[in-house]
């Protein structure tokens, strides 16, 4: 132990940060990549219940091994290369649209402890992260040169900027309520029991951002980008094995992503809905755990329950219905926020 | 040299790269995707120059929404590169002609004293409590408020313009409207005729047997 510690002592401070560093990277890394795996399980489980049907139970104890059967046959399997893909576009695809689903994570505060960078534009971040992830489908339907793929990047690109607007302007009436761009502050705003709570004032663009956050996800009833009825599996039709893989956690990550901005930004973050006794045993981070397993919840919900949107009519509940509803809404909060009744806001 | 200045550096690098294989490279598909390299590592360089609001809304704006669209029309466009190359030896000399003149006027404005290296100090930087979103807002908001507000005016004018120039009704397309739709009632599309039942009807029994 001792030689350990003299070791670090003798390494210079530079490399001492890019140690702890990578290490919180791997803190976080690991159990997000736990959890979708997990999640596909939940997933496949959740949905056959709603199917009244068994689901997964064959590998391990009630199916628990699934998810790991499932990862070692992609990552055994061979990627096939399309005899006139552009190759080198092909290979980068799945990786461009994994880096800024695990690169948004950095500005996630799990507690108000618990946060790997705290800038100060933590919300804009995010936000810029999630729109260039696009590049990964679009990039895939363009270096597959299939007709399936390029149908479904032209699809997932159009649903993307349309439904990016949408959530943008969600996001502009949190951070008039909370005042900040800081997630974490976006969290502390709401501090003080559910009544205060950023979905209650802000229920409005909390329906906007969630549903907005399904379709930027390209999840049911809006994956009209995957549509295996009409294009198969649309982008990642010629892709298998680890390279399919990617795509698979980059869209999972996404979700999780998604459920826990919900949670951070209209959920009141890691805060117990009651701030007494019985509420406040439960450990901050467990709380924050809870809220997004409820909220990943509801995307399974929605995939089991919806039919797919016809593609029309997602352009027009994008560009008819949300943009409108969040542009009266900031309208309303930038009112309210000059009158008395301003503190509902805030 | 620190590492922030090793990182201005690297990305200034990449950024110079990636803008000189815009316009070289053949394929539009790759200039495009080097165009977006671009824009990334310039937002890279801003953020090493502590401008890290701007450098976010550079990658949300231009990264995010701008290429994605150009990528968007770039990829469905034929592009004929024979046709595109004809002219080339033809307009060289007009085009080295131009660039020229560029070179010199920008020689000419950079060599003055406005633009000199004493003009610029390198700013202090600043404690890490320093907010560059709160700072922005108020220049913004007080100093600036007035060309702020024109520049929004007139953006709203150019939407409301390419709006109403690409907006045109054609005739022949079929439109739905969704409220109709909801509020149909069964009456309005079902009709129920009463009939008398026909006296007699002819069915063939088919039994058991003959079926075999």
């Amino acid at each position: 132990m001792d030689s350990i510690l003299s070791l670090w002592a003798w390494l210079p401070i530079w490399l001492q940060s890019v140690i702890i560093d990578l290490l919180l990277i791997v803190a976080i890394m690991v159990p997000l990549i736990l959890g979708v795996a997990y999640m596909t399980y939940a997933e496949r489980k959740v949905i056959a219940f709603m199917h009244v049907r068994m689901g997964p139970n064959r590998v391990g104890w009630r199916g628990l091994l699934q998810p790991i059967a499932d990862t070692l046959k992609l990552i055994f399997k061979e990627i096939i290369f399309p005899k006139n893909s552009n190759s080198y576009l092909f290979l980068i695809a799945p990786m461009l649209s994994l880096g800024p689903a695990f690169a948004a994570w950095a500005v996630i505060p799990f507690t108000d402890q618990l946060v790997l960078t705290n800038i100060d534009a933590s919300l804009l971040y995010v936000l810029a992260l999630s729109s260039v992830g696009v590049y990964g489908i679009i990039i895939a339907g363009w270096a597959s040169n299939s007709k399936y793929a390029f149908i479904s990047a032209m699809r997932s690109g159009a649903q993307m900027i349309s439904y990016e607007i949408a959530m943008g302007f969600a996001l502009v009436g949190v951070l008039m309520a909370a005042g900040s761009l800081n997630l974490k502050e976006i969290a502390l705003a709401q501090e003080g029991g559910i009544h205060q709570w950023f979905f209650l004032p802000l229920f409005p663009l909390f329906i906007v951002y969630f549903v907005s956050g399904v379709a930027e996800t390209n999840r049911l009833p809006f994956d009209v980008a995957e549509g295996e009825s009409e294009i198969v599996a649309g982008f990642h039709v010629e892709y298998s094995g680890t390279a399919f893989a990617l795509f698979f956690l980059a869209e999972y990550a996404n979700m999780i992503l998604i459920a826990a901005l919900t949670v951070i930004l209209f959920l009141g973050g890691w805060m117990a809905p009651f701030p007494i006794i019985p509420f406040t045993l439960i450990p901050p981070i467990a709380w924050f755990l809870i809220k997004v397993c409820g909220v990943l919840f509801f995307f399974l919900w929605f995939r089991a329950s919806f039919p797919r949107y016809r593609y029309d009519q997602i352009m027009r509940l994008g560009w008819k219905v949300f943009i409108p509803v969040t542009i009266v809404w900031i309208v309303v909060i930038a009112v309210a926020k000059l009158t008395p009744l301003g503190f509902i806001f805030s | 040299m620190d590492f922030a200045q090793l990182a201005l550096y690297f990305y200034g690098t990449v950024l110079v790269a990636s803008a000189v294989a815009v316009v070289t490279l053949r394929n539009p598909v790759r200039s495009a995707l080097f165009l977006i390299l671009a824009f990334f590592s310039a937002a890279c360089v801003w953020i090493t120059l502590e401008a890290e609001f701007l450098a976010i809304v550079l990658v949300l704006v231009y990264v995010g929404a701008v290429m994605v669209l150009f990528l968007f029309i770039v990829m469905m466009l034929d592009i004929n590169l024979d046709r595109l190359r004809e002219g080339f030896t033809r307009y060289l000399p007009i085009g080295f002609l131009v660039a020229l003149v560029m070179v010199v006027e920008m020689i000419l404005v950079f060599s003055t004293d406005e633009f000199s290296v004493e003009q610029f100090p390198r700013p202090d930087p600043h404690l890490s409590d320093y907010s560059n979103v709160r700072e922005l807002g108020s220049l913004l908001y007080t100093t600036y408020v007035l060309p702020f507000e024109l520049a929004a005016l007139i953006l709203l004018v150019a939407i409301i313009a390419a709006i109403s120039l690409t907006h045109r009704r054609r005739s022949g397309t079929l439109h739905q409207n969704p409220a109709d739709q909801v509020k149909v009632k069964s009456s309005d599309r079902l009709r129920v005729v009463k009939m008398a039942a026909s006296p007699q009807v002819e069915q063939t029994e088919i039994t058991h047997e003959e079926e075999r």
